[in-house]
């Protein structure tokens, strides 16, 4: 009988013990992780892709030996300073809204004379055992809009129309789990295990997320696009592959960058 | 061949600091792969930096340290337009030279 009190007046103590460092834990957890972010910022490796994307993009390439400095990213053949803030944007000579990927795999297919199956191939990386041309690339494109607010055209009736297909898919509940993006990204102070998500309904929420991506992930030591980030949230919500450049992934990430659109493009960031 | 490092040399008050980002994969030798084997280490072993010829850090690295490693130091001395030289070699005997320019 003792021993049982003994050990009831522990199990309380032991309780109250946990949850005292529980609610220590979650405030400190997030600023711990800031200041790791912060002392990664300085030496990204998103720098060692963006290097191979600019070497590649100068290359003359696929059968047609062509270079990406005919690739026509919306603001003229080459030009890719600023053209990541105002993408997806809807091309006349696709007839499509694009967004970064989409574009360069056509710039692959139309310009350099590759096949579709070849220009997508490794849309994502392995580490070394399979690099990825697109992630550079995207890499190098990305950062030459660093501090440029993000414009994209929603008043363009495509992009328009893209930016309300992408809302109702954010919204939309599917899947064995009943999940719709806005599950996850639709209030604050949402996590997964100890990764807060930021609430994407809100604008500062959006434009914190958005801005960031590509990003060189530590935890798989790879950098990753906007493409792999919804494949990969669409595999979390357990809902069918996204293909890649599909009309629904753009219709999302018209939907996302437009959201963010007035805020100073941050990436390639660093995280976790 | 490797890929280039980012090097970064900037003169600040009196001394020379110094921001390296190396590109290598860093393989520690204890991972397994998907079929249970085991992948073999393969991991920069030593690095050097030069300062107009002069050494100025030498190191021996072992597989503790991260993919993709990060490197910032500070060296008393330097001028703008001087030459840091920094040098890895690995334990396949692969290795790695790239100069930078102080400014």
């Amino acid at each position: 009988m003792r021993t049982m009190i003994r050990l009831a007046v522990a199990a309380g103590a032991a309780a109250a013990f946990a949850a005292s460092i529980g609610a220590a834990l979650g405030e400190s957890t997030a600023d711990e992780i800031a200041k790791y972010r912060e002392a990664l910022q300085d030496g990204n490796p998103a720098e060692l892709w963006e290097a191979r994307g600019e070497q590649m993009w100068k290359v003359p390439r696929g059968p047609n030996k062509v270079s990406f400095e005919r690739c026509d990213l919306g603001l003229g053949p080459g030009v890719v300073k600023g053209a990541y803030a105002q993408l997806p944007r809807y091309f006349p000579d696709a007839k499509r809204v694009m967004d970064l990927e989409t574009r360069l795999v056509w710039c692959m297919v139309q310009q350099q004379g590759m096949s579709e199956a070849d220009a997508l191939k490794n849309t994502f990386g392995n580490g070394s055992a399979k690099r990825s041309d697109l992630e550079a690339l995207a890499a190098y494109v990305a950062s030459q809009s660093q501090g440029i607010r993000m414009n994209v055209a929603l008043d363009e009736p495509h992009v328009h129309d893209m930016y309300r297909l992408g809302e109702k898919m954010f919204y939309y509940r599917g899947g064995t789990h009943d999940f719709a993006c806005a599950t996850c990204h639709g209030d604050d102070g949402k996590r997964i295990r100890l990764q807060d998500l930021p609430n994407l309904t809100k604008v500062e929420g959006a434009q914190k997320a958005y801005t960031t991506w590509p990003a060189y992930r530590v935890s798989q030591g790879e950098l990753r696009t906007f493409q792999w980030r919804l494949n990969d949230c669409f595999r979390q919500q357990r809902f069918p592959e996204l293909a890649f450049g599909s009309d629904a992934s753009i219709a999302l990430t018209a939907y996302l960058a437009g959201r963010a659109n007035g805020a100073a493009y941050a990436g390639p960031a660093i995280k976790r | 061949m490797a890929d280039p490092m980012k090097i970064r040399a900037n003169l600040v008050g009196d001394s020379t600091e110094v921001k390296v980002l190396m590109s290598h994969e860093m393989e520690t030798g204890q991972r397994k792969d998907a079929q249970g084997k085991t992948i073999p280490a393969w991991f920069i072993q030593k690095v050097n930096v030069t300062h107009n010829d002069k050494v100025v850090l030498a190191a021996q690295w072992g597989p503790a340290v991260s993919k993709n490693p990060f490197v910032s130091f500070t060296f008393k001395g330097g001028a703008r337009g001087d030459k840091v030289k920094i040098t890895w070699v690995d334990n396949h005997d692969d290795s790695r030279t790239d100069e930078a320019t102080v400014a």
